[in-house]
């Protein structure tokens, strides 16, 4: 008795496994896979997707909910496995190896011209790998300081703004004028490095990675390149006007230390504003400063997030549609306010909703014209190189273990050597 | 007599360093969980909430499906381990009792099958259950959990069994009862806390699991509690804190229940009336 009891619910339970659903009458089902994760930004997709779906009654848009944290190896499976969504979301400098696998349709010929021509070439570049246009960009986000207001205007020290930035010297300069007894001008969350010290080097002329001729990359760490870390590495060994312990740290951990008065500025990227707006204490005055700038200006890499459209999808041009509906100017605007980021369409970045003072909305729009593809990305290998032999490099060097010259040796030498296989 | 007080001391110092150490992730998990965002961001951590708030708890649920992920969680998790210890039971019976040849090749094969890493099986596993049609379905998810869980199974049933003393059994068998009423009466309940103990195990695995949930589900209404947490994290490790504690404190209760149910099955004595009086 107790047995078939037993078997009963086994058979109850499994008969409840049982997974997929019908498939609909006729109409065609999209499967648009997000990353979306802040509340606003769910939401916004999620209506979105709803009114598509209210207003297209042939094509069904699903909402998959992705996460960045794993989006790539999952992604990899279910190309290999041929079951990738319709629709996929993900950042531009994730693109390379999908891209050039075959994974991901050119959208080159799919897309229509409002939307080619309403997202600038800068923006379009870092999407684009070969002949192909494999992702439409559509957010990002710059690296800008956050800074404790009230202690800058108290230190009388000259505000920055898009228009007239700190130069890097300058920068360094007054962090040093700012620290004092246990507190610290800037605090640099550096758990990973890479990817913020290349953009912002971009900003002195630093290019790290440079094509020839044969179309092959190399890494060439030139006078350039040393501008960004060396103002790192001496802000935290020389002046001590970095903060140590935050070096091995994420942006978020530097929040409590930020709140708390130990720092004086923050280098992050511009949608940790929303953290900073939630988690202040009242009365906590913060505002946004540009990232220093260089030779070049306040130019900065960046790898925006994007939509692209599965080869294996049997509803190309469907897809597309969704994208060019996703991406009208009042939804990207819908997005980029739900994300604290920033458009890359120029109708939406000219959305008066996008240009208010607070929360720091108009230095970020300021310095949209300064983005660009971060030369790295393009790069096969990049994502090894940058793993075993950059990220370990930058952090022994910001941490004082090594020096400039160690770190020219291994980014240069076994980068290369890196380089060199997939280049083949 | 005053070393074994001061060795005592030492050991239940010991002892609670260790629970300490155990605990205190979970501790904070849960007083992260009721923290306001602005005491989240506070320089000076607290152990108690200041103004305990449920508002996580609430983001937590109009964010994301999480009364659903947990649902299909505790099915998924709930199937593997009663199909685990199915098979495992009788195939464990014979590998302790029959040390032939076969049970040795398969008791190497269940320590080699440990090894593989889970990128070497995905793919091959993924184009399986696709032509299976099972990709996207919880069936597909609690055969693969099943397979995983088996050898691990396998191993800590075949440990239970040996340990049962075969000399009961051949008691039984000479006081009259035959094969079947001996494996009945006498070795299963004895094995009873062994296959609970089994059992527990491959329900936690599973409903740990992540990567195979990840790769294998592919709609929102069919993934489970690990996948949706880390709806959570955004790009470079940036997460919604609070929200995330709250639904990870709540994934962590089912398994905190069943312990807790469970452990006296476990605990209490394995051999408990194997004597005849």
């Amino acid at each position: 008795m107790r047995a078939r009891w037993f078997v009963g619910v086994l058979l109850l339970l499994l008969a409840g496994c049982t997974g997929t659903s019908a498939p609909e009458d006729g109409r065609i089902t999209l499967r648009f896979q997000s990353l979306a994760w802040q509340e606003e930004s769910v939401e916004a997709n999620k209506a979105l997707v709803k009114e598509w779906n209210a207003t297209h009654p042939g094509v069904k848009v699903e909402y998959v909910q992705g996460s960045w944290d794993s989006v790539h190896d999952q992604l990899l499976t279910s190309f290999e496995g041929g079951e990738a969504p319709d629709i996929i979301h993900d950042a531009s400098d994730d693109l390379a190896d999908f891209a050039y696998g075959g994974y991901l349709a050119d959208l080159k010929d799919l897309l229509p011209q409002r939307l080619k021509s309403d997202i600038p070439q800068r923006s379009w570049a870092t999407a684009t790998f070969g002949d192909g246009v494999y992702g439409v960009p559509f957010l990002q986000e710059p690296r800008v300081l956050i800074a404790n207001a009230e202690w800058l205007n108290e230190s009388g020290v000259r505000i920055p703004t898009p228009e007239r930035p700190w130069s890097w010297a300058e920068f360094r300069r007054i962090t040093e004028r700012l620290s004092g007894d246990g507190t610290y001008g800037v605090a640099w969350p550096l758990k990973e490095p890479v990817s913020a010290t290349l953009n912002l080097s971009l900003s002195a002329g630093g290019q790290l990675f440079h094509r020839g001729a044969d179309g092959k990359a190399t890494i060439r760490f030139e006078k350039a390149d040393e501008t960004v870390p060396r103002t790192i590495h001496d802000q935290a060994n020389t002046d001590h006007s970095a903060s140590p312990t935050t070096l091995g740290s994420g942006g978020s951990d530097t929040l409590p230390g930020f709140f708390g008065g130990k720092y004086a500025m923050v280098p992050l990227g511009f949608s940790y504003r929303q953290q900073i707006a939630q988690q202040a204490p009242k009365g906590f005055q913060w505002q946004v400063l540009p990232a220093p700038a260089g030779a070049d200006g306040l130019t900065q890499g960046v790898s925006p997030q994007t939509l692209s459209v599965a080869e294996d999808s049997p509803h190309k041009k469907e897809a597309a549609e969704f994208i060019d509906f996703l991406l009208r100017p009042k939804n990207m605007v819908r997005l980029a306010l739900g994300d604290w980021m920033l458009p890359t369409g120029t109708q939406a970045l000219a959305d008066p909703a996008l240009h208010v003072t607070k929360d720091g909305w108009a230095t970020g729009t300021a310095l949209a014209s300064h983005l660009t593809t971060a030369p790295a990305q393009s790069v096969r290998g990049y994502p090894e190189w940058k793993d075993k032999v950059a990220t370990p490099a930058f952090q022994e060097y910001y941490s004082g273990a090594i020096g400039l010259d160690e770190l020219r040796k291994r980014l240069e030498d076994d980068g290369n050597l890196v380089l060199a296989r997939y280049q083949r | 007599m005053r070393t074994s007080t001061t060795g005592r001391v030492g050991q239940y110092a010991a002892l609670l360093a260790y629970l300490v150490f155990l605990a205190f992730p979970f501790l904070w998990l849960v007083s992260t969980a009721f923290k306001s965002p602005r005491e989240l961001g506070s320089l000076h951590p607290t152990w108690i909430p200041r103004d305990p708030t449920l508002d996580n708890f609430r983001q937590a649920f109009d964010e994301q499906p999480l009364l659903r992920a947990a649902g299909n969680s505790l099915l998924a998790a709930s199937a593997a381990a009663v199909i685990a210890v199915l098979i495992a039971t009788p195939l464990a019976y014979v590998m302790a009792r029959r040390r032939t040849w076969l049970a040795k090749a398969a008791t190497g094969w269940v320590v080699v099958s440990q090894a593989f890493p889970l990128v070497l099986v995905i793919i091959p596993l993924f184009l399986v259950l696709k032509n299976l049609r099972l990709i996207n379905s919880l069936v597909g998810l609690v055969l693969v959990y099943v397979v995983w869980a088996l050898p691990f199974a396998l191993w800590m049933l075949v440990g239970y069994v040996r340990a049962v003393p075969t000399e009961l059994e051949e008691a039984a068998a000479v006081d009259g009862a035959g094969r079947l009423r001996t494996l009945v009466s006498v070795t299963a309940p004895l094995l009873a806390p062994g296959i609970v103990a089994t059992a527990l195990f491959a329900f936690i695995t599973a409903w740990n699991e992540f990567f195979f949930a990840l790769v294998l589900l592919k709609t929102s209404d069919k993934q489970t509690l690990p996948v949706v947490l880390t709806h959570f994290i955004g790009a470079e490790g940036v997460a919604d804190l609070g929200p995330l504690a709250a639904a990870a404190f709540l994934a962590t209760l089912p398994s905190l229940i069943i312990f807790a149910i469970i452990q006296r099955r476990i605990t209490g004595g394995m051999l408990a009336g194997a004597v005849k009086s």
